[in-house]
């Protein structure tokens, strides 16, 4: 099993190198002249040469790569175009932001849709597992704003439950800060629970369907029994597996979400620097987003090789 | 003669309706009229909009709430809601359904000739398409986007295309190329699947040619899945264009679809309007739609599926 | 059953009367097909009444409605099972829960599906007994290693610390048993607990349950469809078809002399399975196949076929006979040139044949058609028989439209299907009926050659001696070689004039199947002979005292 995960880590860290790579390269896809074409029409022959100065467009695509990855490792992401300060002091407060969201939500998600999931399985056919099942179907069917101005519309601006709009300040004390992200995370968490719940739930299934659990009811067991001691361990490494994937996809639910709530966040600012073709931002929120996305995945991929009882106990 | 064989029972019919011989329970039902409705209202936009598309009408109000005159009040330029959904439906569903067809042809060609041909097309191929995946898409179409858009004014004086094409167009083959991927996986695995299949080896054994044995064997068998997998792309496609034109990044104005319609509604919203809902509902509802009927297709297709395997 | 074991076993109480039993399937669509009608039985302490029946008979339907337990969609209907006096029919959940495991236990087809990949033997085997509170842990141990010795398993004392994955078939199918042991039922049901494993495995393991039945004295039901096995184990036998008791009486009597027609042909088909049947070979021709010295092996390095020379005479029918990892199947592979040999050569009328099957040119590749195990998976089920069996006459000799459907309405004829089957597709025919379509769909490329690869594995026994007649008639209507892959020695005798023993990509015998199947034997064909029960009920003795002389 030690070597399983080893050479995964190894096809991680070699997934997330070409993964910057790739980031990286989608600029040179610009066959005319990137200054002027990131100018537009404030072109002048000042500003063109000073950005190409700036970026060392000189230089070859490939230098320039090794540039800006060595810099990324360190933590240096290049200057903003539009403010000209260091892109990794711009982004450092709105990512400390996007992970407090994420990981809020992240703790309210997870077990929820863990529990609603188990449950379902076991009461398959049920009213409950019925009524779940069509709220997930239609919870993953909408898009994310259309949940977010919907709780919006009626907790916030009708109801008053919660503020409109979800300012959050460095100072502010913990608890208030819960309070004011709640609607974001709400949404979020409505999003994932969607998808994490019907996963699990077709995971359990699938376990219960085994012929070994027919076998522990043949043999008099109850079915509390069956389903803790005989099911759960079996569905134990589908289940992580289902978590730490859509854990992954908070990452592109955040950035709707942002924008919504109006939420000073990492996805806000990918998607003003999108607007204004601040490229190094871009790159840089880009390169953050897949860096996480990508180690999620290898997670849920660990977890899963260490889960299974096969490979636990080799031959 | 045959003794011991039991001739097979004649299956009996149960009631409900019945599509290809499957019968189609009330959920896929519901999908259907929405999907049907949808296209409807679509390609008869013209005729069932109260008012042109994009104009501003003589009573000029913003913000105003659903009455008589205007079924979903107007938005913040005054103009009629029920109008811009409708034109709106055209590019988000057309944009769509354009995207979700390129997708579906790059994907299929490269899936099947990736399982067919083997080896080093199969494993270049699949490498590829592991990287690919293992991205975030949203992420990735932001920074394509970001690069190509920065292009844009020099292809549009280039080749005289209108902005507004350009930006279509980007969104049109972007997606199409990153979505081909998921595309491609499956039709590979189903492709492999059948191939493994032991009529397809009674085919290959007989001397059968390659061609022969796609269009024979493996294709008819194949549909069910392929069906499916392209009404959750469009599902997908579909949400990822809204997006995108909600975050701004998609279609640009003079021009609307739904998710841009949301977008430059989104103020009503703190004042207790609910304008941005009419369209983002819009979306909802055709998802919704699309997936009650994959999900039939996919029930079909594991059960089929289980008789023969 | 010899009167000195009678006499060891005395019968005691009755612990099971079933009357009457009903159980039908209910689906969302209404009532659907009855699986068990009306079926009766008892069974005394210490009996073993043997159930035996095709597929669809309802046998395993029955023993597990003895623990009141149906399967999903089906539900017991009518009757009485009554276990020591009380119906499971009324009892309550906990009783019910108290009968499985303690009055009745269940040992299942595969060991392999049944035991929980995440636990431990220990664990999986203790925790009925443990959960009671009726043992302490270190006694329940104890008496799963005396179990363990019981039933002759490796190294007692610590294997059951090992994880199911960890042991082989024939072992966990005895851990199973000492599963169902350890809470000292009153009943066990053995459901098809050999079928799964290898001819030689099974004589072992058959033997270990028979030890333990009779040293417990537990009553025994014992389903199969295997009357020879079954002959080993039961006192009393009853015959199910359809769901329907169609005999039911002592052991010896059924063997000996039944009365039903239908036990007759059981009967008949089994007894006749072990004596020759096919007629010595015909004059030495040409050869039609040489398989001259070929080696071949898959990506890895290990030789999956080891220098394996074979000829095949026209009219011929050569079986091809091993266990699983035999090679056996992989030669057909390497005859039709899907796998290509890496060493040797194979000649088909003289002429070498490539490697490889894209090389071949399709007249060569007409001559040597190819039957499968599962026709469910080779035939295409969106084609209609027409399309099926028309395609090669279309394919290879350019027949026209008119001409093809003539010409498989005379194959339909010939494999004893009615003409108006043109227009079915497979998902509308039986077993049976669609291997017979694949008989038909490799005549009409009128071969000279047909690979048999396990043809009658895959089908009731009564309707694979159907296939079997049919392939035997063909053959003499069309003086068609055949190279008949199996693994059933009962089969080989049946059909072949010569046979070909293969164990672990070697050939070990080959030779006309008279000389092969009389001594002097290669030990291992002594061995796989010896393996296959034969309808004595003192067979497995037999065997059991021949081996341990050996040894």
């Amino acid at each position: 099993m030690l070597k399983l995960i080893s050479q995964r880590l190894a096809l991680g860290l070699v997934t997330l190198f070409f993964a910057s790579a790739l980031i990286f390269f989608t600029t040179t896809l610009l066959p005319g002249d990137f200054a002027s074409a990131m100018l537009g029409q404030q072109a002048t022959a000042e500003n063109t040469a000073a950005i190409r100065a700036q970026l060392n467009l000189d230089r070859p695509a490939v230098l320039r790569y090794a540039d800006w990855l060595s810099g990324a490792v360190r933590g240096d992401f290049g200057k903003s175009l539009a403010s000209n300060r260091p892109v990794a002091e711009e982004i450092a407060p709105r990512l400390a932001n996007t992970f407090f969201l994420a990981i809020y939500a992240a703790l309210v998600a997870v077990p929820l849709s863990v529990f609603l999931g188990i449950m379902a399985a076991i009461r398959q056919g049920s009213v409950f597992d019925r009524t779940v099942n069509v709220g997930a179907l239609l919870t993953i069917s909408v898009p994310e704003f259309f949940l977010g101005y919907l709780l919006l519309m009626f907790l916030a601006a009708h109801l008053r439950v919660f503020p409109v709009l979800s300012v959050v300040s460095p100072t502010m004390p913990f608890f208030t800060r819960l309070y004011v992200t709640f609607l974001p995370m709400i949404t979020l968490v409505l999003v994932i629970v969607a998808h994490m719940m019907r996963m699990t739930r077709a995971s359990v299934l699938q376990v219960m369907a085994s012929p070994y659990i027919e076998m522990a009811y043949l043999k008099g067991l109850p079915k509390w029994r069956v389903v803790v001691q005989h099911a759960l361990p079996n569905a134990l490494a589908p289940i992580v597996n289902v978590i730490a994937l859509n854990l992954a996809y908070l990452v592109v639910g955040v950035v709707v979400v942002e924008r919504v709530f109006v939420y000073p966040g990492m996805g806000q600012m990918l998607v003003d620097a999108v607007s204004k073709r601040n490229i190094p931002t871009v790159l840089a929120c880009g390169l953050i987003f897949a860096v996480v996305f990508i180690s999620l995945n290898i997670l849920a991929d660990l977890l899963s090789i260490m889960s299974n009882p096969r490979l636990r106990h080799p031959r | 003669m045959a003794v011991a064989d039991a001739k097979l029972p004649a299956k009996k019919k149960a009631p409900g309706i019945r599509l290809f011989g499957h019968r189609v329970p009330l959920s896929a039902q519901i999908g259907f009229l929405i999907i049907f409705a949808n296209l409807i209202l679509m390609i008869f936009a013209p005729l069932l909009a109260p008012y042109g598309e994009g104009v501003v009408p003589t009573d000029l109000q913003k913000w105003a709430s659903p009455s008589a005159a205007h079924w979903l009040g107007t938005d913040a330029i005054g103009r009629d809601i029920l109008s811009q959904l409708l034109y709106g439906a055209r590019l988000s569903i057309g944009l769509s359904l354009l995207t979700t067809i390129i997708a579906f042809i790059i994907g299929i060609v490269t899936g099947f000739t990736a399982s067919i041909m083997g080896r080093w097309v199969d494993v270049a191929l699949s490498r590829f398409a592991d990287l690919i995946l293992s991205m975030p898409t949203l992420i990735f179409c932001l920074v394509i986007i970001t690069v190509v858009m920065a292009n844009e004014d020099a292809v549009v004086t280039a080749t005289g295309v209108s902005n507004a094409f350009f930006e279509g167009m980007v969104i049109v083959l972007v997606i199409g190329f990153l979505y081909a991927v998921p595309v491609f996986r499956l039709a590979r695995a189903v492709s492999m699947n059948i191939v493994a299949l032991e009529y397809v080896e009674a085919a290959r054994l007989r001397g059968e040619s390659i061609w022969w044995v796609i269009r024979r064997e493996v294709l008819p068998n194949s549909i069910p899945p392929l069906v499916a997998e392209f009404g959750l792309r469009f599902c997908f496609t579909f949400l990822l264009i809204a997006s995108l034109s909600f975050l701004g990044l998609g279609i640009q104005p003079p021009y609307q679809d739904w998710g841009s319609m949301v977008n430059q509604n989104a103020q009503a919203i703190f004042i207790g309007k609910p304008q941005p809902l009419f369209a983002a509902g819009a979306i909802a509802i055709l998802t919704i739609g699309v997936n009650l009927v994959v999900d039939w297709l996919l029930s079909v297709y594991s059960r089929a599926h289980g008789e023969n395997a | 059953m010899s009167d000195a074991a009678t006499a060891r076993r005395p019968f005691g109480d009755q612990v099971l009367d079933v009357e009457d039993l009903r159980i039908e399937v209910r689906t969302d669509a209404g009532p659907g097909p009855v699986l068990v009608d009306n079926v009766s039985l008892q069974l005394r302490q210490g009996e073993v009444l043997g159930l035996i029946g095709e597929s669809g008979a309802g046998k395993s339907t029955i023993g597990l409605a003895t623990m009141g337990y149906s399967r999903s969609g089906c539900f017991i209907t009518g009757g009485k099972i009554i276990f020591r006096g009380k119906d499971v029919r009324t009892m309550t959940r906990e009783e019910r829960q108290d009968l499985r495991g303690h009055g009745v236990a269940y040992i299942a087809q595969s060991a392999a599906a049944s035991f929980n990949p995440a636990l431990t033997l220990y664990e999986q085997i203790c925790e009925i007994a443990l959960r009671r509170g009726l043992m302490k842990e270190e006694e329940a141990k104890a008496d799963a290693v005396r179990l363990f010795k019981e039933l002759e398993l490796p190294n007692p004392e610590k294997f059951g610390e090992r994880y199911p994955h960890q042991v082989s078939g024939g072992q966990l199918q005895r851990a199973m048993a000492a599963m169902a042991m350890i809470t000292k039922p009153s009943i066990l049901i053995f459901d098809e607990p050999t079928t799964a494993l290898d001819v030689t495995t099974q004589v072992e393991v058959l033997a270990s349950f028979r030890k333990l039945i009779r040293e417990h004295g537990t009553a025994a039901l014992y389903i199969t469809h295997d009357l020879a096995v079954v002959a080993q184990i039961a006192d009393r036998i009853m015959v199910l078809r359809h769901g329907k008791m169609i005999e039911v009486g002592d052991a010896t009597q059924i063997l000996q002399a039944p009365r039903e027609e239908y036990t007759r042909r059981l009967v008949a088909e089994r007894t006749v399975a072990n004596q020759n049947l096919r007629e010595e070979a015909k004059a030495a021709t040409a050869p039609l196949l040489e398989i001259k010295n070929v080696v071949a092996s898959y990506r890895s390095l290990t030789k999956v076929i080891n220098d394996v020379s074979i000829d095949i005479q026209r009219g011929d029918t050569v079986a091809v006979v091993g266990e699983s990892g035999s090679g056996k199947s992989t030669l057909a592979r390497v005859v039709v040139g899907l796998l290509p040999r890496s060493e040797g050569d194979v000649r088909f009328q003289g002429e070498s044949l490539p490697a490889r099957l894209q090389d071949r040119t399709r007249d060569q590749l007409r001559r040597i058609q190819m039957i499968y195990q599962m026709p469910d998976v080779a035939l295409n089920p969106r084609q209609t028989l027409l399309e099926i069996i028309g395609r090669p006459i279309e394919f290879y000799f350019g027949r026209g439209k008119a001409e093809v459907k003539d010409k498989v309405g005379e194959l339909l004829r010939h494999i004893d299907l009615p003409e108006s089957f043109i227009n079915r597709r497979p998902g509308e025919l039986s077993g049976g009926q669609k291997q017979r379509v694949c008989i038909a769909r490799a005549l009409a490329a009128e071969p000279e050659l047909i690979i048999c690869d396990e043809v009658t594995s895959a089908l009731d026994q009564l309707v694979g001696e159907e296939i079997l007649r049919l392939l035997n008639r063909l053959q003499d209507e069309l003086g068609i070689a055949y190279m008949f892959i199996t693994h059933d020695l009962g089969t080989v005798k049946r059909i072949a004039n010569k046979v070909a023993v293969m164990l672990k990509g070697q050939l070990v015998a080959y030779g006309d199947t008279a000389k092969i199947f009389a001594p002097p034997y290669h030990p291992y064909t002594e061995l796989l002979l010896s393996s296959v029960p034969e309808m004595r009920a003192d067979w497995l003795d037999e065997v059991l005292a021949k081996r341990t002389k050996r040894t």
